[in-house]
């Protein structure tokens, strides 16, 4: 089974949130996510500074066996991108939810967390993907 | 649910994630499709080809049907257990399917033909051997295993029934064991889809989940058709379905080698048509390419030259080179340097003649 932390928010589309203390959030992909797609050998995340409304294709994950948006969770811009992943694209699939984050953002308006699935609601829903 | 191998139960027990493949549930990885091509090129590992298709031969006009049959020439298999990798073609000179012919006696010849193709092959192949009078018979009783790597020999040699060993320890690339072939159903080849040393070992099919777990006890790996395909096309080996076709000739898929037009007085299927296709001269050719900027090369992605598109016909992460590799098809005329598009970016490739790695090392 995968592994679904219990104090993050997610999306239909695997991605991850973690909100900080000073409002900003990280992203990545969730453990299925990267379960699902492999092996990972090429990441490209934004840099700092770039905009995305929420559901905009912010970074592509590729595996050895496809190549896989990542959609922007929330609306924001990113303050950092995760520029050890491109040496280390392995980070993903070691730690999805530690050192293989992909990128910071500052929400554009922070109620577009609640649309966000908690821990429960994402295993409900891996659970139902599977059948 | 898809067809299951003899070793379907083993793949489950030792973690294969399955996935369907030409109507088999067959592993694509047992965890890490990375990992398991390094073990491959680095020590050893096994594959599950069951799902390919043996067909034998029998009939004393064998030899006369596969001078016809065959783009390659069978005449250079004289001696017993020698194989011969081969196209076959249509009449248009397109490929139905590549394959390896092993001599095993002058009334018997063996085939083994790609899983995906087997139904058009048999159908084709059946229609061909009528007026030859040779009876074709699908060995849907046999599994396949290929052990492959550095190391296969030791691990494999071992495991093999005695009567098959020796025979097995001085076979020369690309040739098969016959000894003990009758008694146990067992044969043997030096054969294999990685550009590593290794064997292939057709045998019954309530022999197959034995030497499977033999060999995993002994150290060997369970491997992906994940790796299986990487590792092939580091090896610069063509997949049938894309990087050939029924719409493409050996001659611009990069097979030209395995064409024999002497003696000019064989009359195998497709000739005439791929004599007019060399007069009129070729018009696209099957090329390797070296990835120079980031990304991973995909299949159908689009390839600019400087006389014109093409087409990678497969493309992927090479573990070994640890950068992107294809195969493509692209103008007779490109030179050695082109671009790839790449999700709406022009990406600088290097033109290179495969393989790309041969028995672990990097050739490109």
């Amino acid at each position: 089974m995968s592994e679904v932390p219990g104090e993050l928010k997610y999306t239909k589309s695997h991605e991850w949130v973690r909100i900080e203390a000073d409002g900003s959030v990280v992203v990545g992909i969730t453990d299925h996510a990267q379960d699902q797609l492999g092996d990972m050998v090429y990441i490209e995340v934004p840099e700092a500074g770039t905009s995305f409304a929420a559901g905009d294709a912010c970074a592509v994950v590729e595996s050895v066996k496809a190549a896989s948006d990542v959609y922007a969770p929330i609306a924001g811009e990113v303050t950092e991108g995760n520029d050890a992943l491109a040496d280390s694209p392995e980070l993903v699939n070691q730690d999805p939810f530690g050192d293989g984050w992909l990128m910071k953002l500052n929400p554009s308006d922070s109620s577009e967390l609640d649309g966000l699935m908690d821990a429960e609601a994402y295993q409900a829903y891996l659970e139902s993907e599977e059948h | 649910m898809g067809r299951h191998t003899p070793l379907y139960d083993l793949h489950v027990r030792q973690g294969g994630k399955l996935v369907d493949f030409a109507g088999w549930d067959m592993p694509i990885n047992y965890g890490s499709q990375v990992d398991e091509h390094h073990q491959v090129r680095r020590d050893v590992g096994m594959f599950d080809v069951s799902h390919m298709t043996v067909v034998d031969l029998h009939g004393d006009n064998s030899r006369a049907f596969l001078r016809k049959l065959l783009a390659n020439d069978i005449d250079r298999l004289q001696a017993p257990g020698k194989a011969l990798y081969s196209c076959m073609l249509n009449e248009q000179g397109g490929v139905i399917d590549d394959l390896i012919t092993y001599y095993i006696r002058e009334d018997c010849f063996r085939m083994v033909v790609n899983a995906a193709t087997r139904d058009k092959d048999l159908e084709w192949i059946r229609r061909q051997a009528g007026p030859f009078g040779v009876e074709v018979r699908e060995r849907d009783d046999l599994a396949m295993i290929a052990v492959q790597g550095p190391n296969a020999r030791e691990h494999v040699l071992n495991l093999l029934p005695a009567t098959l060993r020796d025979g097995a320890a001085g076979l020369k690339p690309f040739f098969a064991a016959l000894n003990g072939m009758q008694e146990s159903g067992w044969f043997v080849a030096r054969t294999g889809y990685t550009g590593e040393d290794g064997f292939e070992i057709v045998l019954p099919e309530a022999d197959a989940p034995r030497l499977w777990q033999a060999l995993f006890d002994s150290g060997v790996s369970p491997i992906g058709l994940g790796a299986r395909d990487t590792l092939r096309l580091e090896a610069g080996m063509n997949l049938y379905g894309s990087d050939m076709t029924e719409e493409t000739t050996p001659l611009e898929s990069g097979l030209g080698w395995t064409v024999a037009w002497d003696p000019a007085e064989r009359d195998f299927i497709g000739r005439a048509a791929l004599e007019s296709q060399r007069e009129a001269g070729v018009a696209n050719k099957l090329v390797g390419l070296v990835l120079e900027g980031k990304g991973v090369i995909r299949n159908h992605q689009k390839v600019l030259t400087e006389a014109g598109e093409g087409e990678v016909t497969s493309g992927s992460f090479s573990p070994t080179i640890g950068g992107s590799i294809a195969l493509a098809r692209i103008p007779a005329a490109a030179g050695d340097s082109v671009e790839i598009e790449i999700r709406g970016r022009r990406i600088p490739a290097r033109v290179v003649r495969p393989p790309f790695v041969r028995h672990g090392e990097v050739r490109v």
